[in-house]
């Protein structure tokens, strides 16, 4: 009985934790969720998803599905992308949480929001 | 008003247009149509003819026409037109056949697709083309990409102030032309800033009322559609300043429509797009590119016709498309 004990007591869990340790790194390898990266699609002069909420340390990348160029520009000067045309992408990485308002400087109608977590 | 009057009123109207459809009808259904239409005011009542009867010219000293074109979206080549520089050669070529030469030619902007040098270029060389060799030009919000209109200035804008505005005089005719398409806000309208509105205070204060004035710019200074930016949000201010002149003709771009509006002794104005054509407001998703079947492309592209008559109360202007 002593030894069962022991066995389902101390080894069993000191031998699953072991192998958890072990396993781990594949674990984060294989399970990683992708809120590195987000995507806006730029279409029919608006922004999808017009609010997108993500972690912070995420990229952003917005990309131009419309016939007409776009851009992507902080409400609050904190980034602003150069013109793009149809195919043509914008990155940015939010570093801090916060609410980012943004808009198209060509078409300012078109408006969208990064809420970050 | 006495009801003598008013039906006097009535009576001319439907002489004047005696095909059926009354003023508002006419008005939505010329609106789509792009074909020729003159319209003129006639003691403040705006009279409109089909295009095809001559106007009569008066042979005036002082009489002269110019042209408007608009949108010519150099560099554009997607399927809405693959090919915008036959089209802007196709308008020149309607000009250079106008039975009364142009004096001169105004492009109310959106010159360019992406503000990009040889855009800019492009329509330069073809404009040679044209019998009339000056050209005045209005940014729109496609020329002032990237460099917050820099290209678009050192090109255009060499006697302009701020952001490219001016004016001119030509025969007695006052003309002013506006930037309403820098600094946007978002969920804004076109802008024109307080800068250029002193400015319009001052360019006018001292100009008698019986000029004739000529604005253009490149978004409407009324408001077409807000929900698609087709208005300027401080136009009203700029339009108080030129409350005091008999004869005030708007003339806009952006909308890639004919729309016009009369309002007391103002004629607003839009043109046709040399390069694609846009829905009317609402009756699509967004104001971009429309398709439409290839061999009726060049029905909704066009050029104006400004004719001005000297001693008339107003000036004359007539749409025409490219085919």
């Amino acid at each position: 009985m002593k030894k069962n004990m022991w066995v389902a007591g101390v080894a069993m869990p000191v031998m699953i934790g072991l192998l958890l340790l072990v396993g781990s790194p594949k674990l984060r390898a294989t399970d990683q969720p992708s809120a590195a990266n987000a995507e806006v699609r730029i279409d029919n002069f608006s922004f999808g998803p017009e609010t997108l909420t993500v972690p912070v340390g995420t990229t952003v990348t917005w990309t131009n599905r419309d016939d007409i160029p776009h851009t992507v520009v902080s409400t609050d000067g904190v980034f602003k992308s150069k013109v793009r045309d149809t195919d043509e992408k914008f990155s940015y990485t939010f570093a801090k949480a916060g609410t980012y308002p943004y808009y198209c400087s060509v078409h300012p109608k078109m408006t969208g929001k990064v809420v970050v977590q | 008003m006495t009801d003598k009057k008013q039906d006097f009123i009535d009576e001319k109207l439907q002489e004047l247009n005696n095909d059926g459809i009354d003023r508002r009808g006419f008005l939505k259904c010329m609106a789509w149509a792009g074909t020729g239409l003159v319209w003129t005011m006639s003691g403040g009542i705006p009279v409109s003819r089909a295009f095809g009867k001559s106007m009569e010219r008066h042979g005036h000293k002082g009489d002269f026409s110019f042209v408007q074109i608009s949108d010519s979206h150099m560099g554009f080549n997607k399927p809405a037109n693959p090919d915008v520089v036959a089209t802007l050669q196709a308008a020149v070529d309607k000009i250079n056949g106008l039975a009364q030469p142009p004096e001169f030619l105004l492009h109310t902007g959106d010159i360019s697709h992406l503000s990009k040098q040889e855009q800019f270029d492009n329509v330069d060389q073809i404009l040679k083309g044209a019998s009339a060799k000056d050209v005045f030009f209005v940014p729109g919000e496609h020329d002032v990409l990237d460099d917050n209109g820099q290209s678009y200035l050192q090109r255009y804008g060499k006697s302009a102030q701020g952001s490219g505005w001016y004016s001119f005089d030509k025969k007695g005719v006052h003309f002013i032309g506006l930037v309403n398409v820098m600094n946007l806000k978002a969920g804004g309208l076109g802008s024109l800033g307080g800068e250029q509105l002193e400015w319009i205070e001052k360019d006018v204060k001292h100009l008698k009322h019986s000029t004739p004035i000529v604005v253009f710019a490149h978004i409407p200074l009324w408001s077409v559609y807000p929900d698609w930016g087709w208005g300027t949000q401080d136009s009203a201010q700029a339009l108080a300043y030129l409350k005091k002149f008999g004869s005030v003709t708007v003339l806009n771009g952006h909308i890639h429509q004919i729309m016009q509006k009369v309002e007391g002794n103002v004629t607003f104005h839009t043109a046709m797009s040399t390069a694609f054509p846009q829905p009317q407001p609402g009756k699509a998703d967004s104001p971009g590119p429309m398709k439409v079947p290839a061999e009726q492309l060049r029905k909704v592209l066009g050029i104006t016709d400004v004719d001005y008559v000297r001693g008339q109360h107003s000036l004359a202007v007539v749409d025409s498309n490219l085919g």
